[in-house]
């Protein structure tokens, strides 16, 4: 068990590279009760988040979700988080754990007195679980059988169950097919043991923090408070896509569009060991051209791949993919190259 | 449970010895190993290196991290498992035996005696 974000949480239950690859291959459920969420409400919900949030939230119809990112005037990320619209004048938010208190404090600061906009932080009142992997949609038909539909990609519906009220999403961040629930925190044991049941019946295994950063880094996804901070901005991030400049106003626009003028000092840059060494993990230096340039980001090593993959920041010349650089381990160096994303290609997405 | 074996002496960081010889095979405990899951990268000391006991002499990484192994008594590094490079889940398959690390040249066998017996190491994990 290690801390994280005031949560007790298992790095891993059977073993990070069992339950990696039952995810790939099979199946597995996390828990994810640590996730905060947010309801915002109110004629003014839509307008309001337009305004906060990066990614242009009114080409959401009710029942979809899209990424998206919180700001600072400076352009740097507070946090990243998946907006649902649940109905015309409500939004579900689903936030990093580290980042509820502060997320919301953002959010509360920027309404309007004359605006209609409720936010409630439901974070310590519901509980979730991701199911992941090619039998996701098996697990699902076995525990909801026909009173709810599969959620399609970056959806979400609301159900009313015996076992209370679900939120229902068709999202993770491993790259493979799955859903994401979330419930009530009273009845969140009742359903952890009815989807472990599942799970491991159909070959799966229950998964930790180990092999949920294992799979989300095979797919190059950000990992806020590693790859993502206030110091960068989205567009350092390669998350350009994630932002609407052309929306109109939002809070870090207007450095964003500054910097896209002057052009980047770097970026999120996915690279690969290419010799025999030891994984490669956050902070280690990274070397280009023979001087020091950044430090890792995000690293380890590739349970599908069997080498060590990770990203780092650094500067556009060197982002390149194939570029040879070289990372410092234990006072070592080691051979590496950048490459692109994702690292590993999921067969059911 | 694990295995503890009868025969060796044990430092509470989990490393092994073999007592009572002039090159003692050292490695970690099934426990450890346990502990630490899939193996993937041994970094190994220089042969010829002289230790002092505690002193950090090697890296195993397991995917979920890097754990420092420690010297259980003071020598003189007399030869790796260089197998380990390239097979370095050896330590899990096989802790007691072909994962061993290194051998070491004691500089006082009362060093080797003054480690864990089986009996202490086993009440030691419990």
């Amino acid at each position: 068990m290690v801390p994280f974000a005031g949560w007790e949480m298992p790095v891993q239950y059977k073993g990070i590279g069992d339950e990696h690859k039952a995810v790939r291959t099979q199946v597995g459920v996390f828990d994810i009760s640590h996730m905060g969420q947010f309801i915002v409400s109110g004629r003014g919900a839509e307008a309001f988040l337009n305004r906060t949030l990066t990614h242009d939230i009114s080409k959401l119809a009710p029942g979809q979700g899209q990424y998206t990112l919180l700001l600072h005037a400076g352009g740097g990320v507070i946090d990243d988080l998946i907006a649902y619209r649940t109905s015309e004048r409500e939004y579900f938010l689903v936030v990093n754990a580290s980042k509820i208190s502060e997320d919301l404090q953002h959010l509360e600061k920027q309404v309007r007195e004359d605006e209609d906009v409720q936010i409630v932080n439901a974070s310590s009142l519901l509980a979730g679980l991701a199911v992941q992997g090619p039998k996701s949609a098996e697990i699902f038909r076995q525990v909801f059988g026909d009173s709810a539909p599969y959620p399609a990609h970056n959806t979400i519906a609301i159900a009313g169950t015996e076992e209370g009220i679900l939120w229902l999403c068709g999202t993770g961040y491993t790259g493979e097919d799955g859903f994401e629930f979330f419930m009530p925190e009273s009845r969140s044991e009742a359903w952890f043991r009815k989807i472990a049941d599942a799970v491991i019946a159909a070959g799966g295994q229950v998964c930790g923090l180990g092999s949920r950063d294992t799979l989300r880094l095979e797919m190059g996804y950000p990992l806020n408070g590693n790859d993502l901070s206030r110091m960068r901005t989205p567009l350092q991030a390669g998350l350009g896509f994630f932002v609407g400049l052309e929306k109109g106003d939002f809070i870090g626009r207007d450095a964003l569009l500054k910097q896209k003028a002057e052009g980047l000092p770097d970026k999120l840059t996915a690279f690969r060991m290419t010799g025999t060494a030891p994984p490669p993990r956050p902070h280690y230096p990274v070397f280009w051209k023979g001087e020091q340039v950044s430090e890792i980001s995000s690293g380890t090593l590739s349970p599908s791949l069997g080498y060590g993959i990770g990203m780092a920041y650094l500067p556009i010349e060197a982002s390149k993919p194939g570029t040879p650089i070289e990372i410092e381990i234990r006072g070592r160096a080691y051979p590496a190259e950048t490459c692109k994303k994702p690292f590993y290609r999921p067969s059911t997405t | 449970m694990s295995n503890v074996p009868d025969t060796l002496r044990y430092r509470e960081s989990h490393e092994w010895i073999v007592p009572d010889t002039e090159s003692a095979s050292v490695g970690i405990t099934d426990h450890a190993q346990h502990e630490l899951t899939d193996v993937v990268f041994v970094d190994l000391p220089q042969i010829g290196r002289k230790v002092s006991a505690g002193d950090q002499v090697a890296v195993i990484e397991s995917v979920k991290a890097a754990s420092d192994i420690y010297a259980p008594v003071s020598g003189e590094i007399t030869e790796v498992n260089e197998a380990l490079n390239s097979e370095p889940a050896l330590i899990n398959t096989d802790p007691y035996g072909r994962g061993w690390l290194f051998k070491i040249k004691p500089n006082h066998q009362t060093e080797v005696a003054a480690l864990m017996s089986p009996e202490a190491y086993k009440s030691h994990i419990g």
